[in-house]
């Protein structure tokens, strides 16, 4: 490959960059939160309607995403190429494309009433990128010199975006079938279209991690000389490919849809959190990109 | 079939048939499945990572012992493992079979009867107009796509069939994977094979180095070729001040040959080069100092380039090096080499870059037994000291042999001497092929296809009936979830009442 220059002072910007995304989204994430208490108190205020606050949430959100992106872009330009090589860089990204999704979403479905989730989702994934995984922005190893990081890895954070926002609505299903502050969650879609809606984004994101998946197995076999060989991260990606199957089968058999199917797609969520976190970090194997 | 077939049979076969092919049980097995394969990616796998299971061995002998009665350390060629996913495939085809049969007929049929009470669909539309609807109605879905079938006062259609067919090929299309791992894997072969710049590979089993082959392997799929490595490049970054010594790049310049025909490539790191029956792919790289032992009768007993093991990210490398036919005594090294070395104030030396800049080897010599008339195979990357005695290094009466590139020293003891000739650099290859990869890729396509297919197209059926009293009923109904159904109905609706106007 050609010899790459890195841009340090640029990398240096986009820090700047991405930690004032952070606290947009942090005081949105504050807005949101306000708004849910305001909705949980008030009898009056059309739920068809966006308060002030809300509105004011909305906007910062926007702008957060917006340098969030800028954040991530410059990253790339300082590292000539694309962002997402290390687990910072995939962590700033993949905040970016869920807040994204989300965003986009919105524009087609009335999905505010997760926006606390998704806000303070982004914020903790945010968080830890710039106070755990943080690393310089570095040249990257001959094994990711390859198109397929482009496509294997960009397609797989677009699969946890869609995971993560059903896994937002799997939450407030079963908040709202336990129970509890009922007049909040009386604003709240009913149960059924919770749990339609999580399907939705659940079967797009499935669609998605089954590509990831057979993407990785035609880089392992150009890079690592077989297609699959139960490397750690191999093994969980074929866990969370295997239990977000069972949901959809679970959503298909009568007894097992409702509570159980919500269950078993946040388990199955928190399953992608795992092999983000603790796999990357602490398990040994060849996906060895954390850069930490 | 599926009812002939279970009359068959008594009352528990028939049972335990029942149970297995459930779709609760689909889901449970499924479960387990995802459950069985964590312990696969917490132990270290014989597979994957036999050299960790070596280690486990070492360190917790007992605890291994016990893991590897349960096959802990095969997870993913355990019975449990198998029969979980032999039973979920068994508790497939029992359920993708029958549906088959179900589908085919669905796909000859007309669509059904229309309901007598269509208000209790999800969507129902009441309209006034006539009987003539009933025939724009009939257009209008026609031209949709729908399969329309007049009825006495109504219209009964449905569309969307390429869902349940998506949704069974994408299940055959599983099946498809699993064979083609199952065969490809028997057929398919591995071989590492480690070679010196200048040295030349030629593809038959006596020259590789370890070679595992499948189950369904013979030697005769080893096609003829020979790979010569010409020169190994490693390119550092040397732009960037944080990277310094950060290899970018590695980079193999080959030569290879098939019958008479010859030509010059690379090998990279994510780019193997196709020969005959396989691809050669690049794993590992390291230096290859060339060395010469005189023995204590001035003949030469050693003379070669030695593999040296790298040991660190700047490559500070571990050789060892035996000769059995030195006079008077047999001698063995154990050598370090530092492309960059400085010393330490330990005395010691460390390399502080990977590529040779001040290149220097530094040698531990024995002199005694080495214990190789034993019969029992030995490691040529360990020296078995037990029956030899230290007679220069750290710690010796002689001091460690240091050497540099061109220089020679002499060995205590009138032992014979030793010469520092040049360096090389060695590439790991593994030479590598799966028939059944192409297959596995071309049904997880399939799959991934007609998974996409069954998830996204929606499977509706519309009614329009003409009643006595003149009110026309509309009325939609779709198989599983449908966020558009709504809209549709009422679009067709709409198109519907324009044509007949």
């Amino acid at each position: 490959m050609t010899e790459i220059v890195l841009n340090e002072a640029l990398s240096e910007v986009s820090l700047l960059v991405v930690s004032s995304a952070l606290a947009f989204l942090a005081l949105a994430l504050v807005l949101f939160s306000f708004q849910l208490v305001k909705l949980n108190t008030e009898d009056q205020a059309d739920p068809e309607k966006f308060s002030q606050v809300e509105k004011a949430g909305f906007v910062l959100l926007w702008v957060s995403t917006i340098v969030l992106g800028v954040g991530v872009v410059l990253r790339g330009i300082s590292a000539g190429r694309v962002p997402w090589a290390n687990m910072y860089e995939f962590s700033i990204s993949g905040a970016f494309l869920i807040l994204l999704v989300y965003l986009t979403a919105l524009k087609i479905r009335d999905l505010r009433f997760i926006a606390t989730f998704i806000a303070g989702f982004a914020l903790i994934i945010l968080f830890a990128a710039v106070s755990l995984f943080y690393v310089e922005v570095q040249t990257i190893m001959p094994a990711l010199q390859s198109y397929w990081l482009v496509i294997h890895v960009v397609v797989a954070i677009m699969a946890s975006g869609f995971f993560s926002v059903a896994a937002g609505l799997h939450l407030f299903y079963l908040l709202k079938a336990s129970g509890k502050a009922q007049k909040l969650f009386q604003r709240f879609p009913d149960l059924q279209q919770l749990e339609r809606l999580a399907y939705r984004f659940n079967v797009v994101g499935f669609v998605l991690w089954s590509f990831t998946l057979i993407a990785g197995a035609i880089w392992a076999e150009r890079a690592w000389h077989r297609y699959w060989g139960w490397d750690t991260k191999e093994v969980w990606t074929f866990i969370i490919w295997v239990l977000y199957a069972g949901y959809l089968h679970a959503m298909a058999t009568r007894g097992w849809n409702g509570k159980r199917a919500a269950w078993l797609g946040l388990i199955a969520f928190l399953s992608v959190i795992f092999n983000f976190t603790i796999v990357n970090l602490f398990f040994k194997g060849l996906h060895v990109y954390s850069g930490l | 079939m599926a009812s002939s077939f279970l009359s068959k049979l008594s009352f528990w076969p028939r049972w335990f048939w029942r149970q297995l092919t459930s779709m609760r049980n689909a889901l449970i097995l499924l479960l387990l499945l995802a459950i069985a394969a964590v312990p696969g990616s917490v132990y270290p796998q014989r597979s994957a990572d036999p050299n960790g299971v070596k280690v486990f061995y070492d360190n917790r002998p007992e605890l291994a012992a016990i893991l590897d009665s349960v096959q802990l350390f095969d997870v993913y060629t355990s019975v449990w493992f198998s029969a979980i996913y032999i039973l979920l495939f068994v508790s497939l085809a029992g359920c993708v079979l029958p549906r088959t049969k179900i589908h085919f007929n669905a796909l000859r049929a007309k669509p059904v009867e229309t309901p007598k009470n269509l208000a209790r669909m999800p969507e129902h539309i009441v309209r006034d107009g006539s009987d003539s609807v009933l025939d724009s109605a009939y257009e209008v879905l026609k031209k949709r796509g729908f399969r329309v079938m007049r009825q006495e006062g109504s219209i009964s259609s449905e569309k969307g069939y390429a869902k349940e067919t998506g949704n069974l090929m994408f299940h055959y299309a599983l099946v498809g994977v699993l064979m083609a791992v199952g065969l490809g894997g028997g057929y398919s072969f591995s071989g590492q094979r480690v070679l010196v710049e200048g040295d030349t590979f030629v593809n038959n089993l006596a020259s590789y180095d370890s070679f595992s082959p499948g189950a369904l392997f013979n030697e005769s799929r080893l096609e003829p070729f020979s790979v010569s490595l010409d020169e190994f490049d490693v390119v550092y970054d040397l732009a960037n001040k944080n990277n310094i010594g950060q290899p970018i790049d590695f980079i193999a310049s080959v030569t290879r040959q098939v019958g008479t025909e010859s030509y010059a490539s690379e090998i990279r790191v994510n780019y193997p080069l196709p020969v005959p029956g396989a691809n050669v792919y690049l794993t590992g790289n390291g230096f290859a100092p060339v060395v010469t032992i005189f023995d204590g009768e001035g003949d030469i007993s050693f003379s070669g380039p030695v593999v040296f093991l790298p040991q660190d990210s700047n490559m500070t490398s571990l050789g060892v090096i035996k000769t059995p036919d030195s006079l008077p005594e047999q001698l063995g090294i154990i050598a370090f080499f530092y492309p960059t070395a400085e010393k330490l104030t330990t005395g010691a030396y460390t390399s502080i870059y990977p590529d040779p800049i001040s290149p220097l080897m530094t040698m531990n010599v024995y002199s005694g037994d080495l214990g190789l008339d034993s019969g029992v195979p030995r490691n040529v990357f360990a020296l078995d000291t037990t029956n030899m005695e230290l007679i220069a290094g750290r710690n010796g009466p002689a001091p460690a042999i240091e050497l540099e590139v061109g220089e020679s020293a002499d060995l205590p003891n009138g032992l014979g001497s030793v010469r520092f000739d040049g360096l090389l650099r060695f590439a790991s290859l593994d030479i590598a092929h799966n028939p059944g990869g192409i297959w596995v890729l071309f049904f997880a396509l399939l799959a991934l296809g007609s998974m996409t297919m069954s998830l996204l197209i929606p499977r509706r059926r519309v009614w329009v009936r003409a009643n006595p009293d003149g009110t026309i009923e509309f009325a939609a109904l779709a198989r599983r979830d449908d966020p558009n159904l709504k809209l549709i109905l009422e679009e067709i609706v709409q198109e519907i009442e324009t044509k007949s106007k």
